[in-house]
């Protein structure tokens, strides 16, 4: 039986990405928890996160789970969403500069609100945007290439290495919507809010066993 | 390709049951939000919306337990408004599932709220909703339903509840409301291009071009409407298909 432990930082909607794994996964064991044994006892990891991310990561340390996570992400197969996709980065501008986990090269920036800009570029970045997969990874199976997700954020991630660019997407100009290396994938959008597609990533990530 | 005009039905829920004439001829019991909702996601909506306009208090906790019922059923974005005054209120519907509230009243009797959720939660999950009705050469903001002015211009507001922290407004016409006469292009057109943020236009569909002017002429970012999907007259395939045609980005 799949233990797949949804990391609570305090933060957001919980209920539906663990509601999400339980309809996947009906026989898997579904936990949304910030405690280390639990963490530790997990096959499979979520990194959720909405928000800011200075609170994220203040959230993080608080619950005395950074080390824990770091653990988690060099051993099992982790799932990042949203905040906890920007987070594995090097660096975002949010909060006046903020130190990522420096896993993936590249930096988290701001949509630009250029008031001169026609039709203006509105921010948060909100809705369903195509996803155009780059890699051929396991938990993209069965979902057709530029299929529509749920996005919804301000920052974007750009990455330096292009090895890890999972999927892009276009807002204003291309971003990165998804990353992957070893047991790491790791999205922009809302996969637990993206009706089929969505669901059907969940499933394929409860499927894999952490080789990219 | 690129981000979708999003098509949001909206379901006025009365101590947690749909009202207002649902009128699914395949549904069952058209009171039951959850089969409701169903229904709408199974035709590709974007989001839904529920509007809580339960008037007793006591009866208030009913909706956190059909939007963790609803939450659980369906998987898109789901944005709860009505009777929010305060952070409490709006932690306890996150964690019940929902994904944004969406504040009227509460933001005009202490804008404030609306700066602390946002820093608390995030903006994108903090929905304002404004009602506004036109007064001579502009709008105002209106509350109990279009019936009282705050005397507040809606442009001014809009602009200060974005500089708050709103990461979305839903604007309503209340000249409009109910009308069937389309949305108030002008005023939608006027508030899309004062704010950063996304719009949602609300308030006077009858027809499906009437979707698509809202994006092609108003500006908005996101279309609401209730009874046209509600009464089966179309589908949100249908208004999307219509949109499509009309040259906007959909999720079809």
């Amino acid at each position: 039986m799949h233990r797949i432990v949804v990391v609570d930082l305090g933060t957001g909607n919980l209920h539906s990405v663990a509601k999400a794994f339980e309809k996947v996964a009906p026989c898997a064991e579904v936990e949304v928890t910030s405690d280390l044994l639990r963490l530790e006892k997990a096959d499979r990891v979520v990194l959720p996160g909405q928000g800011a991310i200075g609170s994220w990561f203040k959230a993080l340390d608080e619950r005395q789970l950074r080390n824990p996570v770091l653990s988690v992400l060099s051993s099992k197969p982790v799932l990042g969403i949203c905040v906890g996709m920007q987070a594995l980065f090097n660096r975002s501008e949010e909060d006046g500069g903020c130190e990522g986990l420096g896993l993936f090269d590249g930096e988290v920036h701001r949509f630009c609100r250029s008031v001169d800009r026609r039709p203006q570029l509105k921010v948060p970045h909100m809705g369903w945007n195509n996803v155009r997969q780059s890699s051929d990874h396991p938990v993209w199976r069965g979902i057709p290439q530029d299929s529509r997700f749920y996005f919804v954020h301000s920052y974007y991630a750009l990455a330096t290495e292009s090895s890890s660019v999972a999927a892009t997407s276009d807002y204003g100009g291309e971003f990165v919507s998804a990353i992957a290396r070893a047991n790491i994938f790791a999205v922009q959008f809302h996969p637990e809010k993206s009706h089929e597609q969505g669901l059907k990533l969940l499933e394929n990530f409860v499927c894999w066993d952490g080789d990219a | 390709m690129g981000l979708a005009t999003r098509i949001i039905p909206c379901l006025d829920v009365d101590e947690g049951r749909v009202v207002k004439g649902v009128k699914f001829v395949d549904i069952r019991d058209a009171g039951d939000p959850v089969a409701v909702a169903k229904r709408y996601d199974q035709q590709m909506a974007d989001e839904i919306t529920f509007l809580d306009i339960t008037a007793s208090s006591s009866a208030r906790d009913t909706m956190i337990d059909v939007v963790r019922e609803v939450a659980a059923e369906v998987f898109i974005p789901l944005t709860v408004g009505g009777g929010i005054r305060e952070i409490d209120d709006i932690h306890r519907l996150l964690l019940a599932g929902a994904d944004k509230v969406s504040i009227n009243t509460a933001a005009i009797v202490r804008p404030d709220l609306v700066t602390e959720a946002s820093q608390y939660f995030g903006a994108q999950c903090i929905v304002v909703a404004i009602d506004a009705k036109r007064c001579g050469n502009h709008w105002e903001v209106f509350t109990h339903g279009g019936r009282k002015t705050t005397g507040i211009d809606a442009r001014e507001w809009s602009v200060e509840m974005a500089r708050r922290g709103a990461g979305e407004i839903l604007l309503t016409s209340m000249d409009r409301d109910g009308t069937k006469d389309g949305f108030d292009l002008e005023l939608t057109r006027t508030i899309s291009d004062a704010v950063p943020i996304p719009v949602i236009a609300s308030g006077g569909v009858g027809t499906l071009e009437h979707l698509a002017q809202g994006v092609l002429t108003g500006g908005a970012d996101a279309v609401l409407a209730a009874s046209i999907f509600h009464f089966g007259e179309y589908t949100i395939r249908e208004a999307k298909t219509h949109m499509s045609e009309r040259g906007i980005e959909v999720n079809l």
